[in-house]
């Protein structure tokens, strides 16, 4: 008997069907469509500029400024200084506002959000309230809430509001002593950053220890000590070579001390007491997270509050924190463009706002005010994602 | 006998039983908590019996013009009566329509009444043709709006240019734009993100990736400073046009992400029985897994687009005039300056009710998805 094998041969490959092939097909038409359309733009963009006689390159950052820039922590800017001076300045001071918020903004979500699940009715309402009041509320309005109508409402410099001689809050913002180091500082500062090193390497002596012997070390008390009596007992010595250099009312304004400006204020304010509204929830979510039998089987064990709290509940809270936390310390950055609305001068106000005017080369301004953002985010990013690897359950 | 016995049991002792006990429990359960609860009543003490004074009984509710809020007697000496709800009455116009002009107004209303029933039967739990509805919403509504608002001569509606649209409203239409524009591109670009094709996929990467670096006021400087240059000469773009254009791409890149969350919920089964039916790529996509994975993250989208709607108040950027800048215009008005207060908390009001009520439905939703993936 024959079998007849030509009916079962395989059908000839149709290569316009094949999966391959059309792939392909799809790839190059979407590469084709994106690059003619940039181009286009590109174009356009050339055509456009050239018509209105808008210069393009980057060599107008070496060019003078011609605007003064009013508040300078760091460094200085007046109108004869660069454009690239002037981005410097605004990037310093972007960056100011966005460290001193992510600070504030983490103590007050985590405190808020430990706070939602206190066994206090009263305090947990409190905390309840404040997320969704804050998280609910653009933060802009917030921002003109605190800039336009609380911070305005605020005395003049003569009759300041007044915390202990030190701390001023007035009109023209918040001032605060300032610490001026004398000579001598330099040996507090190198006895110092040998207690710290010492501390490391005991936590890991300890630490080795434990694994070999069982036996527990008080690392945080001796730490405490190796770093405060060293450095009192040299600063003592040097009679202390550090003080604090209060703000004076001279005439119509404070002298000395530090001055963070009520746009700083302001916004500070804003940022980070609406940016910890969305963090407590994350604090919150990540303790209810952990499984109760955790905390249980840690009792039954015969730990106490502190350790329970410090080993089993905080490490595991943090592994679901984290992630979210990181997107939170990211929008606080973004957000702190809102600078512009309220005339604080950052990188957008500065840099994308008044050097954008004055020259008119957007496209480049834009360019470079992006990157910089661009950059910000992937460099916190990239952190948090190597905590949280760090952080993360090891499987051994 | 009996009695005996129901004397031996004891009822539990006052201090256990009903508000005591809860006192007891929530309140003074230990002596830091203690301290807490005196200070938390003391700030109570401090900020409400004021706040409610300010805010209701000495507040003026109506009158003619800001002499009834804050007058001087004959020493010059300048009196003031609570919040003055008079100067919210007196602006509510404007912060609800902008410039829009009075006449025309019933035109925006209109549209907000089409909206609202079509929105309010999608709510409705067993009515039939909701896709029905849906498509309206997002295919034709969008014109039908357009036309309302806008106007169009040839049809005898007079025209309405979108630098006299202003208000709530604004920030109304400027908010839909992150559900009916910016949640297809997220579709669209989460589908791209999970492609098979590695041209297609880095391509949608990269746009995700560079609208969520950076801050949306750039974006809408980008918008503002940098589309006209993009479009060939004589070309004029709408300064609305361009905001929906930045809203749409940086919402877009924002709701991708949670879109690309809900496929990859998805498991991987459903890919695989739906290729198994026989079914393509798009049907795959339309008919199996875009239904369950949308589902899945109805609540992301939600809180998404509260970010979106709050967000919507930085368009101050390209100076149009939203709700916030409605009130912040007004506040600068030489016949009434000097509310600030009552401007805020008014627009703060507004945006609270409607972004925390969103939420609760978000959350309810959270619930019910929940629910039923534990059956």
């Amino acid at each position: 008997m024959n079998i007849r094998t030509d009916i079962i041969k395989p059908p000839k490959q149709d290569i316009f069907k094949s999966g391959k092939f059309r792939s392909i097909v799809v790839q190059i038409i979407v590469m084709v469509l994106v690059i003619g359309s940039i181009g286009w733009i590109i174009n356009n963009a050339a055509t456009n500029m050239a018509a209105n006689g808008i210069s393009h390159g980057f060599a107008f950052l070496w060019e003078t400024s011609f605007f003064d820039i009013g508040y300078l922590p760091f460094i200085e800017h007046t109108a004869s200084h660069t454009y690239f001076n002037a981005f410097i300045v605004g990037l310093l001071n972007t960056i100011l506002v966005a460290v001193l918020g992510i600070f504030l903004a983490t103590i007050v979500g985590f405190l808020v959000g430990i706070g939602r699940l206190s066994n206090n009715w009263l305090v947990a309402r409190f905390c309840g309230f404040y997320v969704e009041a804050l998280r609910n509320i653009p933060l802009l309005l917030q921002l003109f809430f605190w800039y336009h109508a609380v911070l305005r409402v605020l005395p003049r410099a003569k009759n300041s509001l007044n915390f202990g001689d030190s701390f001023y809050l007035n009109l023209k913002g918040l001032f605060l002593p300032k610490p001026i180091p004398e000579v001598g500082f330099n040996y507090v500062l190198l006895i110092g950053v040998f207690s710290i090193i010492s501390i490391i390497f005991l936590y890991f002596w300890s630490k080795k220890r434990q694994a070999l012997t069982g036996q527990q070390f008080p690392v945080f008390y001796a730490s405490l000590a190796i770093f405060i009596i060293p450095v009192l007992i040299v600063s003592f010595l040097n009679n202390t070579p550090m003080y604090l250099e209060d703000p004076v009312l001279k005439g119509f304004n404070f002298k000395g001390g530090i001055r963070l400006i009520p746009e700083l204020v302001a916004l500070l304010l804003a940022l980070s007491l609406y940016t910890a509204s969305f963090i407590a929830e994350n604090v919150r979510s990540g303790i209810l997270a952990i499984n109760k039998g955790q905390i249980e089987a840690a009792n039954a064990v015969g730990l106490k509050r502190i350790p329970i709290l410090r080993l089993i509940i905080i490490p595991q809270a943090m592994r679901v924190i984290i992630p979210p936390l990181t997107s939170q310390y990211l929008n606080l950055t973004k957000n702190s463009s809102l600078a512009v609305a309220i005339a604080y001068p950052d990188l957008v106000h500065v840099f994308a706002g008044t050097a954008l005017m004055q020259t008119g080369q957007a496209v480049e301004i834009l360019a470079i005010t992006m990157s910089v953002y661009l950059t910000l985010s992937i460099t916190i990013s990239l952190l948090m994602n190597w905590y949280n690897r760090a952080m993360k359950l090891k499987d051994s | 006998m009996n009695n005996q016995m129901n004397q031996s049991v004891k009822k539990p002792p006052v201090i256990n039983i009903g508000v005591i006990a809860w006192l007891r429990q929530n309140l003074f359960s230990t002596w830091y908590n203690t301290i807490l609860t005196f200070l938390g009543i003391y700030i109570l003490y401090v900020a409400i019996p004021p706040f409610f004074q300010w805010a209701i009984l000495d507040a003026v509710w109506s009158g003619e013009d800001r002499t009834v809020c804050e007058w001087y007697d004959e020493n010059k000496v300048k009196y003031r009566a609570g919040a003055c709800w008079l100067y919210i009455k007196v602006w509510f116009n404007f912060f609800t329509y902008g410039f829009y002009p009075d006449e025309l107004q019933w035109r925006i209303n209109l549209a907000f009444i089409i909206l609202a029933i079509a929105t309010a039967l999608l709510f409705i739990p067993n009515f039939k043709n909701k896709h029905y509805v849906g498509i309206f919403l997002f295919a034709v509504y969008p014109i039908i709006a357009f036309f309302l608002l806008s106007g169009n001569e040839t049809l005898g509606m007079k025209h309405v240019g979108t630098h006299k649209w202003g208000g709530l409203f604004l920030t109304f239409l400027l908010g839909s734009i992150g559900i009916v524009f910016a949640l297809p591109l997220g579709i669209v670009l989460a589908l791209g993100r999970r492609s098979k094709l590695p041209v297609v996929r880095i391509l949608s990467v990269m746009f995700i990736e560079f609208w969520r670096g950076i801050p949306l006021i750039t974006v809408l400087f980008f918008a503002a400073v940098m589309f006209p240059l993009f479009v060939p000469q004589g070309i004029e773009i709408d300064n609305l046009l361009r905001c929906i254009v930045g809203l749409t791409v940086f919402g877009g890149a924002y709701m991708a992400e949670v879109v690309r969350g809900g496929l990859q919920a998805l498991p991987k089964g459903q890919y695989e029985a739906a290729q198994a039916v026989g079914l393509g790529y798009w049907r795959m996509m339309a008919l199996v897994i875009m239904p369950q994975a949308l589902r899945i993250v109805i609540p992301g989208i939600v809180n998404t687009f509260i970010g979106l709607f709050k967000d919507t108040t930085l368009v101050f950027i390209i100076s149009l005039m939203d709700l916030l800048l409605t009130v912040f215009t007004s506040m600068s008005n030489p016949d009434w300056m000097g509310f600030p207060f009552e401007g805020y908390v008014f627009c703060a009001l507004v945006y609270f009710v409607i972004c925390f009520s969103l939420s609760r439905y978000s959350l309810r939703v959270e619930k019910k998805l929940m629910v039923v993936h534990q059956k």
